[in-house]
């Protein structure tokens, strides 16, 4: 997809304008996938904290020590894993998709703490309250524990969306194109590294800030709309 | 080929890998103490500074940290080992973490301590050293042996320049034999193991720090 492009090296001010459109399409690459892995973060974490709370031992024993693998081993190793292995079992995704699943199954180990604190905040007496309605135990989490659970850990779900984008230049070893595969890309072809590579940390470092200063303004602003925070 | 095979040359990589994991976080605490202690106390300059370390280190992603500074570093002439550079790259996105770490943990510390120490005739080090640490880095232990784990974690993206870690053995052997699925699940529970026994040291020197706490300098007095 490179050929027919053309980098103007003189200056680094004319280096950095010619290759910026290509870093702006990897840019929203690195968006998708951040977002795709984000949505499975969210509901593979809900499911891992349901199940950890079953009351079959073998169950909650076996969530509990997956979760902890995911969460004691590397992005990088996982993904590899995904890339390599899935084919061998007949299962081929898209390398997009492969990247999103590692990123997805990662962070829901960390997700489904976050629900489960947020679950064990509901106070007590709405359970009692559910059973004394007559509510199943599905019932319950479906319509009273989780809708109460959710708004109180979004802020630190966001936190895990910005450190999910920081972490999706990982895909590129496995041939995603997102933005830090193509500044690389580009480095390889002309021999001048330092501006593709600052231009996608100045990025990352901008959207972290957004991000950031948007997360701080929900934390402010969740316990004026009654909802208490975590 | 059996699985066993594999093993000497794994190994190998791991030392690597705990031999990275270690030094980065050596330094990387050594930095979060310093960039930590400067946002609280460094007054308006050197905290401005530590503000700007912290933000850079923890928003621009280590992976681009990394590429940066293996191409950057030899052209301002300082030229080390891959090793090195991955150290150095790991420490500082540590010490990034961990002066966040060190400054949430200082100013937890209750605003009667530092009165009480004022009313002392403590000076401002005498407070930071006396006072504040002691109480704050028994606060710290946990959130750093977390980061402790990520920084085992994102060790693995050494391999990437092309250092020999654990990440990198297992790639090298699996382009020859191509026997995807052993290797990744070997090299997953190399990782989980090397995890596991890092908790179990943080646990160790956490146990250390409340005991040294619960009899600050009795033996002064």
């Amino acid at each position: 997809m490179m050929y027919g492009y053309e980098w103007d090296t003189t200056t680094w001010l004319t280096y950095a304008t010619s290759i910026l459109p290509i870093i702006l399409i990897g840019l929203t690459v690195t968006l998708k996938a951040a977002a795709a892995g984000f949505a499975i973060a969210l509901v593979l974490g809900l499911v891992f904290a349901l199940l950890r709370r079953s009351r079959i031992k073998a169950i909650s024993w076996t969530t509990a020590v997956v979760v902890e693998f995911l969460r004691d081993t590397p992005l990088l190793v996982q993904l590899f894993f995904l890339y390599y292995v899935l084919p061998d079992f007949g299962i081929v995704l898209p390398a997009f998709l492969t990247g999103a699943l590692a990123l997805g199954l990662q962070y829901a180990a960390y997700t489904s703490e976050v629900y489960r604190g947020g679950i064990e905040a509901v106070p007590r007496g709405q359970w009692e309250a559910a059973t004394a309605l007559n509510m199943t135990r599905m019932q319950t989490y479906r319509d009273i524990v989780v809708p109460q659970a959710v708004p109180r850990i979004l802020p630190a779900m966001g936190n895990y969306l910005v450190a999910m984008i920081k972490e999706t230049p990982v895909l590129s070893v496995v041939t995603v194109l997102e933005m830090m595969g193509l500044a690389n890309m580009i480095s390889e072809r002309t021999f001048e590294y330092l501006v593709p590579l600052t231009m996608v940390g100045l990025i990352f470092l901008l959207l972290t800030l957004v991000c950031s200063a948007a997360l701080h303004r929900l934390q402010l602003a969740l316990p004026k709309a009654g909802i208490p925070l975590k | 080929m059996n699985w066993t095979a594999y093993l000497p040359m794994l190994w190998q990589g791991a030392v690597v890998t705990m031999t990275i994991t270690l030094s980065a976080i050596l330094f990387g605490v050594i930095l979060a103490f310093v960039f930590g202690i400067l946002r609280v106390e460094g007054g308006p300059i050197l905290s401005k500074v530590a503000l700007c370390y912290t933000e850079v280190f923890r928003g621009t992603s280590l992976f681009v940290q990394l590429f940066w500074f293996y191409y950057a570093l030899p052209l301002v002439g300082l030229s080390f080992d891959p090793i090195t550079t991955g150290i150095l790259v790991l420490a500082a996105h540590a010490g990034g973490y961990g002066a966040e770490i060190v400054r949430g943990a200082l100013s937890s510390v209750s605003v009667q301590q530092m009165e009480a120490a004022r009313a002392l005739n403590f000076n401002r080090l005498q407070t930071l050293f006396r006072i504040s640490l002691p109480q704050a880095v028994v606060e710290m232990m946990p959130a750093f042996g977390n980061l402790t784990i990520e920084t085992l974690k994102l060790s693995s993206l050494v391999s990437l320049i092309s250092i020999a870690d654990l990440t990198f053995s297992a790639q090298s052997i699996r382009n020859i034999t191509l026997d995807s699925t052993s290797i990744y699940s070997v090299t997953l529970v190399c990782y989980f193991a090397m995890s596991l026994m890092l908790m179990v040291v943080v646990r160790v020197i956490e146990r250390m720090v409340r005991r040294g706490n619960a009899f600050p300098r009795a033996a002064h007095s």
